[in-house]
């Protein structure tokens, strides 16, 4: 029996290229050694990456070296469909990779099957034999291990000249000897995406509130057409939990967020800014009254109240505001 | 296929530096074109400062940030954090490789002839599909290896925008190729001698132009950036050269994609109709198509800069919905129309003429039909359905309510009631002192189940 056969052709059709007597390009084979390491380096890198996103990237790097393979010996539309769908392929991977292990979270160490290291180590070293045993020969036919009769290298430069271009060849082939498989491929492709719909399809109780019906019922309401205030408009600091100040200086409750609200969360619309002065207020301690003074009116407060004084507010935001209206 | 056997070593080599130069040069134009149009679309006069109208700021820029700091966050993944601008910026320039400039030309000084491309495949078109893929790799990798939330949102974001829209993309240049019968680039713009696909496939066009602005990462589709919710995006980190490449990288991307548009829908380098009737076509020779390339992607340029100061960017939702259920099934369906009358063309003796007679008569049928059809009735708004009282432990298992049934009114709800009923009051107090917490539908940004639970409370 062949095991040229049982292999399938990618590997003898590769192998050759080690072979300089043959009638490949002095390019070819160059490239081919350069890439060649490179394709391996990447697959090591696969099985040894610790964290799963270099895992998919090392399997996009192998993608594209294979790629750039088929370009040199002149399956053109096998390099570009390669990397369209590997790249896709590998984009769904990273995806599934950030969604289901972590953003970064390392593979884990630990031995789930008992002694499958040393079983994976022994499993390798036999096949590593057994491929190099082929090529080489040197088993002698013990294991039924033989070498292996490669063919000479015809290339696809013949046949792509014959069909009218290496897309053209293919799709030949694709839609007449292999149209069956090719259909059937598509059928179960379709079938794992219906699959997939069906398992997180889920009925709506309600009907969707979308952004228009809700514009709808704010006009229909008549309340709070524009939207709810925001917080932080006119008071003295704009963090999330200060309310907006209303034209008559009071907080608007409205405009805080209703999470805090319920955890009593918000804050009373000067408590940041008194804060800091009460604290560089101790900082400063034995420092002049009046320089503070001074600093504060700067900010339109009558520099009467002290410092942790919560009137301030209530007191100075009346005062100051409809003036402002008044100049604009 | 343009004959490209007069090339030799040094000719690749010259053809690439060309193409590389006049990347460069399109770029740092483009950057301060882009800054003086849209100053102009919004009033103010954009950068005037350095050199005449301000045409060196983009150099200035370039100069400053080159020299700025670079710095690697603590928390980023070195490797695929300094590879990533390399992944961004190399495919971005590899897919001028292969878009023709011009016809054949005689290089300067030298009596070489060479096609003005640096080279050309059967599946050319395809090349730059993949090669842009693997640009997209840069703004996913540069995401995920900041270490950070904000780039890794926008790298998330990048890879389901390309994800989507290059579907539409890709399928909207399969018409082309039905039609054209190739891949290869010279091929194409070789079939648009007499009429641009762009017209006689408009459509695929207009779809194509939609998705390109998508692959792009410009306004309105700019997510994996937006500046109003994700700071910079997947280059908030970056800073320096490794963020002026990510910068080039767009440019050059925004006259890749203008470049393959002109390619295959607007005649590549020929010479729009009146000049090209000019003097038995002499504006199709020589040097002259490379300006007709460059005005033709020049006039893509100002579309992105034109979308980018009129448009608003798309919500999320919004941006996924267009790109699947309207881009998607729209170029499938005008995929199948282009392939069936190209099929009813090549394997039977239909006539063009008879098979649009026929096209026009089904059109103005399902037109009628659309117009005329009687209306249906209007259904009961009520669902039939199972009535009656909710129960949530129906069969042992905590259950949602069948249609018809509904939810009972929850704790906080019921709570709340008092303060809800005395202020909501048809006319009541204005806004003011006591407001009611639960009063209106609230902004668009406070969702549903709020509103929903609005209607079930009250």
């Amino acid at each position: 029996m062949n095991l040229a056969a049982v292999l399938g052709h990618p590997l003898v059709a590769q192998a050759p290229v080690t072979q300089p007597e043959n009638n490949l390009g002095a390019g070819e084979t160059a490239l081919f050694w350069i890439l060649a390491p490179l394709i391996v380096l990447a697959a090591l890198g696969l099985l040894f990456a610790r964290k799963a996103v270099h895992a998919a990237m090392m399997l996009a790097a192998v993608m594209i070296g294979l790629a750039v393979i088929y370009a040199v010996q002149d399956a053109q539309f096998l390099f570009a469909a390669q990397i369209v769908v590997y790249t896709g392929a590998v984009m769904m991977l990273f995806l599934f990779v950030l969604m289901l292990v972590g953003v970064d979270s390392s593979d884990s160490l630990v031995e789930t099957i008992k002694g499958q290291r040393f079983w994976a180590v022994i499993g390798f070293a036999g096949a590593l034999l057994f491929g190099i045993g082929m090529v080489t020969g040197f088993m002698g036919g013990r294991f039924g291990v033989e070498k292996l009769e490669f063919l000479p290298p015809t290339g696809l430069d013949q046949v792509n000249q014959q069909v009218g271009g290496n897309p053209k060849g293919v799709a030949r082939i694709l839609f007449s000897d292999y149209v069956v498989a090719f259909e059937l491929t598509g059928a179960l492709l379709i079938t794992a995406a219906l699959g997939a719909m069906v398992l997180t399809h889920r009925e709506r109780l309600v009907p969707r509130v979308t952004q228009k019906v809700l514009a709808q019922r704010r006009v229909l309401a008549n309340r709070h057409v524009a939207g709810l205030p925001a917080p932080g408009v006119f008071a003295r600091h704009n963090s999330v939990d200060t309310p907006a100040l209303l034209p008559d200086g009071t907080p608007s409750e409205l405009s805080v967020n209703r999470v805090l609200r319920a955890r009593g969360q918000e804050l009373p619309a000067n408590a940041r800014v008194d804060a800091v002065e009460e604290i560089s207020a101790e900082i400063e301690g034995a420092a002049p009254k009046g320089g503070d003074v001074g600093d504060r009116t700067e900010r339109g407060v009558t520099g009467t109240q002290g410092p942790d004084d919560e009137r301030v507010d209530g007191t100075n935001a009346p005062v100051e505001q409809p003036q402002e209206g008044r100049t604009r | 296929m343009s004959d490209f056997s007069n090339d030799n070593g040094w000719i690749i080599l010259l053809k690439a530096v060309f193409v590389f130069v006049f990347l460069v040069l399109n770029v740092l134009i483009g950057i301060w074109a882009e800054r003086r149009i849209i100053g102009r679309m919004q009033n103010r006069p954009g950068p005037n400062r350095a050199g005449p109208f301000g045409i060196l700021q983009s150099l200035a820029d370039g100069v400053k940030l080159a020299l700025k700091e670079d710095l690697i966050p603590k928390g980023a993944d070195k490797l695929v954090y300094v590879l990533a601008p390399l992944i961004s910026v190399i495919p971005a320039f590899l897919s001028y490789a292969v878009l023709p400039l011009g016809p054949q030309v005689r290089i300067p000084f030298t009596d070489i002839v060479t096609p003005l491309q640096l080279t050309d495949m059967p599946v050319a078109v395809l090349y730059i599909l993949a090669v842009t893929s693997i640009g997209v790799y840069g703004i996913v990798l540069a995401g995920w290896a900041s270490g950070s939330t904000y780039p890794l949102l926008g790298g998330v974001r990048s890879t389901a925008q390309v994800i989507s829209y290059e579907l539409a993309m890709g399928m909207s240049l399969v018409s082309v190729f039905i039609v054209a019968g190739s891949m290869s680039t010279s091929e194409i713009v070789a079939g648009q001698q007499s009429l641009w696909w762009g017209i006689t496939l408009f459509p695929a066009f207009v779809i194509y132009v939609i998705a390109m602005v998508g692959e792009t990462n410009r306004l309105p589709f700019d997510l994996p950036e937006a500046e109003g919710e994700l700071v910079g995006g997947f280059h908030t980190e970056y800073s320096s050269l490794k963020f002026a490449l990510f910068f080039l990288a767009e440019y050059v991307n925004m006259f890749t994609v203008a470049g393959l548009a002109t390619t295959l829908f607007l005649g590549g380098w020929r010479a729009p109709w009146p000049l090209s009737a000019i003097g038995d076509g002499v504006l199709n020779t020589g040097w002259w198509p490379l300006l007709w390339f460059t005005i033709k992607i020049w006039l893509f340029f100002f579309l992105f800069v034109w979308l980018r100061g009129s448009l608003p960017r798309l919500r999320y939702d919004q941006f996924m919905r267009f790109g699947w259920k309207v881009l998607i099934p729209a170029a499938l369906a005008w995929i199948v129309a282009v392939a069936v009358l190209q099929g009813v063309q090549q394997f039977t003796d239909v006539t063009r003429q008879q098979v649009l007679i026929a096209l026009a008569v089904l059109a103005a049928v399902f037109l009628a039909m659309v117009l005329f059809w009687p209306k249906p009735k209007e259904e009961p708004a009520q669902a039939p359905g199972p009535q009656g009282e909710f129960d949530p432990f129906a069969g042992g298992h905590p259950v949602p309510p069948l249609p018809g049934q509904t939810l009972p009114v929850s704790r906080r709800t019921r709570e709340r009631v008092p303060v809800t009923a005395g202020a909501a009051l048809p006319g009541g107090e204005p806004v003011g002192t006591e407001s009611p917490p639960e009063s209106g539908a609230g902004s668009g940004g406070r969702s549903e189940r709020r509103s929903e639970g609005e209607v079930h409370g009250g």
